[in-house]
Order: C-alpha cells, then sequence, then structure tokens
C-alpha cells in the first residue's frame, strides 16, 4: 500500500525498496517545537511556503506555554499560520495532540500521504495514509518548497486473526507484537485480517501510533467499514482509499491471533523483546509513585472511560499520583459530560488539559530520581520522563488504572470483571 | 566531500535512542551542561572526552525514537562522522539534514577497536581502519543527500534559496 501511495505521490509508475523518491505531500504537520528560535529548529521565519493550505500546525508539545521559550515558539507558530495562510492553525484550548486530531478531524484522507515533524506521525495509518514522522530541518523543507524524499523500505505485514478478548487493548497488541517480534528497523508495516477489523478504531489508532516503537517506518491499515463510516461523520470530502496488490511482495507475513493475547506490561527502558504479563508482575507488588494516562497513543476517550470505570467510587492510592492527560480539547469536552472526569477527579486523579506532557517529559508530571511510574503513554526510555534514575513501565490505560488504585503495578482483569460482572447484575 | 580520518570512539550498543543523546532535562540548561548529558545514561563522562574530528562507531539503528535533531549534539561534541551497523531512518534523515556524515556499515563493529585511527569516505561509502589495515565498503551516499551536507545543511540550503 505504501508503494502505490509513493508512487503516486512522485509521479513514477512503481517505486522499490532502496530507491530514493522525491514527493509532495498531502498534509504537512508541523507541530509548536518547530517554532523555537533555536539554530537547528527554526532560527530565521520562514518567507514562503510552497502550499500553505496542506500545512497545519497543532500546538501540542508544550501546551499551555510553561516556559518563556515555548510562548515565544507558540507566538512565533500563530505569526506563520496568519502571515503565509496555513490549512489548520490549533489554538490552545481548540486542538490538542496532533495525531489525536488527525484521525478526530480527518486532517489527512485515505491514500494519502502524511509528514510532520513528530516520531510518533505513524498513527495516521488507521486512516489509511502513508504517515510517517520526518526530521525538524525536512518538515521546515517540506513546509517551505512543497518536497521531500523517503528512501523506499521493504513490507512487513502482520496478519491480526482472532478477535480482540475482553479487557485486552491495542496497546496489548502493540506489546504483544513487540515481545514476540521485536524492533523492525528499515521496514513499513502493513495490518490486515478479521482480527483488525474486529478492533475498535481507537485500539487499531494506538496501534499504530506504537509501531513507531518498533522502529517502523510508515504504516498503514485498510480503509474497512468502521474507517469509512468514521470519515463520513466528519467530512464528506472524496477520497480514494490505497489496497494492497493480491501480489504485492512483503519480506516478511507475520499472523497474529489475537485471542492468544493478555494484558502486557513493557519493564522499565525498552518496550521490544522486554514484555511480560500483567498478572505476573502483579504478584510481585512493584510500588509507584506515579501513573499516567495520556499522549497520542492513549489519550482517548476509550481511555479516559475504562480509567473512569476503573476508579469509580474509589481512591488512588496513598502516596501515588494519578494523571491524566485527555488527547484533544473534544476528547475532554466529551468526557466531561460523560462524566469521566468527574469521576477521575472524585477518585483523586489529576485530568490535565491535553498536550504532550508527561509523556515527553517536558512538564505536567516530571519523574524525580528514584521514582517509578506506570504509564499508558509511548515510550518507557532511561530519562523519558524525567530523571534517568526514574523507572517507567508500560501498560495498557486499564492497567495504569488499576495500579493507581492498588499502589503497585496491577494486573486489570480482577477489576474489569468485577466491573463486567456489576454491569450483568444490573441489567 | 573528502575522507575523514579521526579517533574512533566504539559504542556498541544496539537501539540507542535520541532521547539518550539529546535528553528532554537538558533543553534548558546551559550548552556545556547539556552537551555533557549526551549518552551519559549509556557511557557516564563520554561526552567531555571527545575531541574535534573524532568518529563515533555504534551498533544496529542508531538514533531510534523521537525525531529531535539529536545529531547536533553529536556534531557540538565535535564527532565528524558516525558509522553505524545501521542507523534509525528518521536519525539518518537528521544526519544529512544537520550536515553530520553517516554511513550504515553492518559488520563496522568487528573491524574497529576504540582508538584506532579510521577513515570514512561517505561519497563512496568507504571505510578505513588505519591503525589494523582492514578496509570495508558500505553503501555510497546518494548524490542528492551528499549535496545537503555538502552546503551545510538543509538550513543553510533553505537560506541559500530564499526560503529562510
Amino acid at each position: 500500500m505504501v508503494h502505490k501511495v509513493l508512487a503516486a505521490r512522485s509521479g513514477l509508475a512503481e517505486v522499490h525498496p532502496g530507491q530514493i523518491v522525491v514527493t509532495d505531500v498531502d498534509l504537512i504537520v508541523l507541530a509548536d517545537s518547530v517554532f523555537n528560535p533555536e539554530p537547528e529548529r527554526l532560527p530565521t521565519d520562514i518567507k514562503k511556503v510552497a502550499h500553505p493550505e496542506r500545512i497545519a500546525v497543532l500546538m501540542d508539545h508544550a501546551v499551555p506555554a510553561p516556559n518563556i521559550k515555548y510562548a515565544t515558539a507558540h507566538k512565533r507558530a500563530r505569526e506563520h499560520a496568519k502571515r503565509l495562510g496555513f490549512g489548520r492553525m490549533a489554538e490552545v484550548g481548540k486542538g490538542g495532540i496532533e495525531h489525536q486530531l488527525i484521525f478526530e478531524e480527518c486532517l489527512a484522507l485515505p491514500g494519502q500521504l502524511v509528514a510532520s515533524n513528530d516520531s510518533h506521525t505513524s498513527a495516521a495509518g488507521v486512516l489509511n495514509c502513508a504517515a510517517r514522522g520526518l526530521g525538524m530541518a525536512d518538515i521546515i523543507q517540506l513546509a517551505c518548497t512543497g518536497k521531500t524524499w523517503y528512501k523506499v523500505s521493504p513490507t512487513i505485514k502482520f496478519r491480526l486473526e482472532g478477535s480482540l478478548p475482553f479487557g485486552v487493548y491495542g496497546k496489548d497488541v502493540f506489546l504483544h507484537i513487540a515481545q514476540l517480534y521485536g524492533s523492525q528497523e528499515g521496514h513499513d508495516i502493513e495490518f490486515e485480517g478479521p482480527g483488525l477489523e474486529s478492533m475498535p478504531l481507537d485500539d487499531r489508532a494506538t496501534l499504530s501510533t506504537m509501531c513507531t516503537e518498533l522502529n517502523a517506518n510508515f504504516v498503514m491499515m485498510p480503509a474497512d467499514r468502521l474507517v469509512r463510516e468514521h470519515i463520513a461523520s466528519v467530512t464528506d470530502a472524496p477520497y480514494i482509499p490505497v489496497e494492497a496488490d493480491e501480489d504485492a511482495e512483503y519480506a516478511a507475513i507475520y499472523v497474529v491471533n489475537l485471542d492468544d493475547i493478555s494484558s502486557g506490561i513493557a519493564m522499565p527502558n525498552a518496550m521490544n523483546r522486554n514484555v511480560r504479563s500483567a498478572s505476573s508482575i502483579g504478584e510481585e507488588r512493584i510500588a509507584i509513585d506515579q501513573a499516567f494516562i495520556g499522549s497520542c497513543a492513549n489519550g482517548k476517550l476509550s481511555d479516559l472511560r475504562v480509567a473512569a470505570d476503573i476508579v469509580r467510587g474509589k481512591r488512588v492510592a496513598e502516596g501515588v499520583r494519578f494523571i491524566v492527560t485527555p488527547g484533544s480539547q473534544q476528547i475532554y469536552l466529551d468526557a466531561i459530560r460523560l462524566g469521566y472526569i468527574e469521576t477521575l477527579a472524585a477518585a483523586g486523579a489529576l485530568v490535565t488539559s491535553s498536550t504532550c506532557g508527561a509523556c515527553a517529559g517536558g512538564h505536567m508530571g516530571v519523574l524525580a530520581a528514584g521514582e517509578v511510574c506506570i504509564t499508558s503513554s509511548t515510550r518507557n526510555f532511561k530519562g523519558r520522563m524525567g530523571s534517568p534514575d526514574a523507572e517507567i513501565y508500560m501498560g495498557s490505560s486499564a492497567a495504569v488504572a488499576a495500579s493507581a488504585l492498588a499502589g503497585y503495578i496491577a494486573d486489570p482483569m480482577p477489576a474489569l470483571l468485577a466491573l463486567r460482572d456489576t454491569a450483568r447484575e444490573s441489567a | 566531500m573528502s575522507t575523514l580520518t579521526g579517533k574512533a570512539w566504539v559504542i556498541p550498543n544496539d537501539y540507542i535512542n535520541t532521547d539518550a543523546m539529546m535528553p528532554h532535562r537538558g533543553y534548558d540548561m546551559a550548552p556545556r551542561e547539556q552537551e555533557s548529558l549526551v549518552l551519559a545514561t549509556i557511557r557516564p563522562g563520554w561526552a567531555m572526552l571527545v575531541q574535534p574530528g573524532d568518529i563515533l562507531i555504534t551498533g544496529r539503528a542508531f538514533g531510534t525514537g523521537s525525531s529531535r535533531p539529536a545529531p547536533t549534539m553529536l556534531t557540538r561534541l565535535g564527532i565528524a562522522a558516525v558509522v553505524s551497523e545501521s542507523v534509525g531512518e528518521i536519525f539518518f534523515r537528521n544526519c544529512v539534514s544537520y550536515a553530520l556524515p553517516v554511513l550504515e556499515l553492518p559488520g563496522v563493529l568487528s573491524i574497529v577497536t576504540e582508538g584506532d585511527t579510521v577513515s570514512v569516505d561517505i561519497e563512496l561509502g568507504t571505510f578505513d581502519n588505519r591503525t589494523t589495515g582492514v578496509s570495508a565498503r558500505g553503501e555510497a551516499m546518494p548524490s542528492m543527500l551528499l549535496d545537503t551536507i555538502a552546503a551545510g545543511g538543509t538550513h543553510a540550503v533553505l537560506r541559500r534559496d530564499g526560503y529562510l
């Protein structure tokens, strides 16, 4: 699928792994971090751009501005968007994390090519876009000239069979793949199969986003009925989905049965080949200082819903801070209307504004030396969320919420089963 | 581009990520302090030992993770070139954009010992260990990317062309 998009956007009949192609890009996203006036970012203003309508400034890395540097970057972002006439400018309080916004507002559509300076741009693969992150200088060049280059990669296909079991989420599917298959560096990833079709869009979006942590380049999923229905609920703009050819060549095809997956936890410092089952880790009662739900991967309405369901009527454990960061202002609003935020706050969780926040260790939940965190965000690298002497475990948002109540890293399944039993009784 | 010759540092770990080169906690520090954090979680104290012109030899998928402009931290230390078993894709692009010569050379860890004098030519894709006399060849860098490096990086190209 990726090769078809690259061929179309570079005006070639076909492309081959190893080839360098120069392409147009349909959606060019600049995060607020681009506009910091440092030499390696944007030291002087952009004078002209090739296709302003294709450019979106989505402010998310540090929102609202935690310091003068970011306040200045935000000011410059606004000035650029206005002067150069960018297609979309997500103002503080009217946007959210870029990858969530691309999905939510369908800023890109099936078959299109998407680029951003943020590495988790593979998120848009859920919309059948060919999407991947570029570098800071790359995205400035692309905004200016309308062109960028890609080295065409070989593709790995994951065929998902079965269906998502109860209490298992997109994050667990990623952790399962990270444990069994490890890094896929140098490759694009495509997903297909009835298992994928069984997954809600939020879970697919988590999986697509997290493929960046498999070190994949482009990530693409097919535009099935759920995807088309989501797009139809947002826009009536036309699009042409791209499908994999029957005889498409793959470097490898892996078959994953979703029925085999259970709740997983990545141990600190790495995700690939570093995952254990939540049930076994839960027995060790590893005490935590912080629990975090958020980021482009897991700040979705479904993440806030499961967290609210788990903590309803209970209290976050003594000595634990539970931070929840919605992925967008729309999710924040929906969660208010649905009562999730009231439930979370009543349990002692801190619900923040929408931003990358604690995931990147910039603000809104930085870790001190010696602290332990469980997160459903994107990375558990050493030092990622603050001190390099903190430990970061990673699991689904359900695992994070269950851990926040327990005070230690916990298997979410007992809490989820209890919820299901209560729901059945009341029905 | 000419051949670069320098003293080799070998940091053989696979999957070194860009958070380890340019951690967020250093963003608001003084330049020298920020530079001292480069790979400090992997090899404490190393950053301050680098001399201008040194060449860094690393393992597989060097520079995975975040798209942050981490090659600039290596050039600030004085690293003249990076030769890796393989390089993360965004990091590779960033090396081009920030004019840090880079060569992917599977097997490089088996032919270099730290402290060897090595030469690298990214235009030809060649690598010579001058201490041992062993040579190897990777892929020559495409001319389009070489041109960016030769011009001093993407920002310099954009300034030259009137965009910045």
